[in-house]
């Protein structure tokens, strides 16, 4: 007993997908959250509120939308589909934008309390010291920012990894392609193969404890939000 | 010597308004002086393009730095300045050296080690490089933030309350390096500051702000002399005097203070003769008699001249302005004293000062 060849290829995959938008996200993310640290724009609760959408959301509503605008008559589906790329539901890269905003604001709203905690002070003072604003930023506000970067960053791993709902409505269950390990235990559950279900199901509930345990144990001060 | 600094500038807030415009020397401290709320911290801020004036002109040694007619505006980074703030602002994620460091990088100095030498020594941070910020004292942490900002060779030097966060022994442990600074230091200083004594010991000009106006602009000694602006701190009125060490009397432990217009009696320190120092006189301490007293244990009386004289807030209290031969002098009398002695305007008297404080 043990792992299948399918169970394998399952926690393969979840991890590429939960990498790949770990990353992307902490890319997309900063500039994001560092916007809404700073701004005091009238939008900024407009983008706050989209952001953290996801929080209240069900899955389903979310995958369902996203199905419906990267479909063949969606916006972003024509434009996948003039641009030669074909469609993107059912595939990996669909996948990985489903997850990107269903993670979000996991990984948002750490870095924007992390940049918002910083305080003006130390940005001026670097100001006063010749130090352009994109320069504050690299050299003051990012290594100060650190725990909270990292909480953003197994935040949005642990997030990815544990998705089911927009998966399954954007990504179906297309072995080594779509098919994570959230989805196989599902897969084996309805197959009435118990005994998969729990290596795997145990496996994910080890990993999201040691995941939130170095979370608490490396970074006492920064909460688990969302 | 000629005015270097331009800086003129207006703030609408809903709670607040401020309306600035002043020329200072380019060189010495100019102490910015009022009380919480007057607007202090808003001009240096102004000053630093922290803060966004509108109908601003602000110029120092020949650069403009904000010309809102011509649509001139440099941002922070961009002006030649240094800023001290109230509580250090160092970062906690870099050493005292790099710290230091992190300014002259950027201002093109690249690694100036006789700069940089210069700077630790004159603040007395050497054995402090490669501590952490969160491992110094309240002083420490200050006198790091100083020698920061000096190593990218400012144009000016902005100061906001830097002592105002150090309890008094931490206060006297950073005073002296201030007055170095002053001495050592060819770069103006806008310092500002609440406590008149720090304004006292350390500034050149005064600039007395109230509620967002300058009130009075000049040299300490004329500033804080004048009566209507004492008028506001009562205990703390005070005249500044200028004088020189005159002479020595070891017999009695007393030196002379020689100063324009007259000489005191202070107990001896070990200061030489002809060295400058500055006399500080509270008001509090100054009493008018109308003749030479012949059996005072008071050292002090001076002939003088009543100049004009001032209600205060206390009903019971007047200000009143001496001429010692050409240096004023601001004595705190009851109004009770005025009429028994029929003190007016013009007026020969004797001013009693029962205690000098020496600001060496």
């Amino acid at each position: 007993m043990g792992f299948l060849s399918e169970d394998w290829g399952a926690i393969w995959l979840t991890l590429k997908l939960s990498v790949y938008v770990t990353v992307l996200l902490l890319l997309i993310g900063t500039p994001i959250a560092w916007w809404l640290a700073r701004t005091r724009s009238r939008l900024k609760s407009w983008v706050g509120t989209v952001v953290a959408l996801p929080l209240v959301l069900p899955p389903t509503v979310m995958g369902f939308y996203l199905l419906v605008v990267m479909g063949p008559n969606g916006p972003i589906g024509q434009l996948t589909q003039s641009l030669g790329l074909g469609l993107l539901p059912f595939t990996f890269s669909g996948l990985v934008i489903g997850s990107l905003f269903y993670s979000m604001p996991f990984v948002v709203q750490p870095l924007q309390n992390a940049f918002e905690a910083i305080g003006e002070r130390p940005l001026e003072a670097a100001a006063t010291l010749r130090a352009s604003p994109l320069d504050v930023f690299f050299s003051v506000a990012l290594p100060l920012a650190r725990p909270g970067i990292i909480t953003a960053a197994i935040l949005g791993f642990a997030h990815t990894v544990g998705e089911f709902g927009i998966v399954l409505m954007i990504g179906g269950s297309i072995p080594d392609k779509t098919r994570v390990v959230s989805v196989q235990i599902y897969n084996h559950v309805e197959a009435f193969e118990y005994a998969h279900a729990h290596w795997l199901a145990g496996g994910m509930l080890v990993f999201s404890f040691a995941v939130l345990l170095a979370l608490y144990m490396f970074n006492p001060k920064h909460r688990v939000c969302g | 010597m000629k005015d270097l600094i331009h800086a003129r500038f207006k703030i609408n807030y809903s709670s607040f308004a401020l309306d600035f415009d002043l020329s200072l020397p380019g060189h010495g401290i100019s102490a910015l002086f009022g009380q919480s709320g007057s607007g202090k911290t808003t001009v240096l801020r102004c000053m630093a393009g922290l803060e966004r004036a509108h109908d601003a002109y602000i110029e120092v040694n020949g650069e403009v730095w904000q010309d809102d007619a011509r649509g001139i505006f440099l941002p922070t980074h961009k002006r030649s300045l240094g800023y001290i703030f109230q509580e250090a602002s160092l970062f906690p994620h870099l050493s005292v050296r790099r710290n230091l460091e992190y300014g002259q990088k950027r201002t093109g100095g690249g690694s100036d080690n006789v700069a940089f030498g210069q700077a630790i020594t004159l603040l007395g941070i050497d054995h402090l490089m490669e501590r952490l910020p969160d491992k110094l004292s309240g002083g420490e942490r200050q006198r790091v933030a100083i020698a920061r900002a000096l190593l990218t060779k400012p144009s000016l030097l902005l100061m906001d309350e830097p002592l105002a966060a150090l309890d008094i022994k931490r206060k006297q442990e950073i005073l002296p390096y201030l007055e170095r600074l002053h001495d050592t230091l060819a770069i103006p200083i806008l310092y500002v500051s609440h406590q008149p004594d720090e304004v006292v010991r350390l500034a050149d000009q005064v600039v007395l702000l109230e509620s967002g106006k300058v009130l009075a602009c000049g040299p300490v000694t004329d500033v804080l002399a004048r009566l209507d602006l004492s008028r506001t701190l009562l205990e703390e009125a005070a005249s500044v005097i200028e004088a020189t060490i005159g002479h020595h009397d070891t017999k009695y432990h007393l030196m002379r203070l020689d100063f324009r217009g007259g000489a005191i009696l202070a107990a001896q320190r070990d200061l030489s003769l002809g060295q400058k120092v500055r006399l500080k006189m509270y008001a509090r301490d100054v009493s008018i008699t109308m003749s030479a007293p012949t059996d005072s244990s008071i050292l002090n009386h001076l002939p003088a001249v009543v100049l004009e004289m001032a209600d205060t807030s206390n009903p019971a209290i007047i200000l009143v302005r001496l001429d010692l031969g050409g240096t004023p002098l601001l004595a705190r009398i009851t109004k009770r004293s005025r009429d028994m002695l029929g003190i007016v305007p013009g007026s020969q008297v004797f001013a009693q000062i029962k205690s000098v404080a020496l600001l060496v």
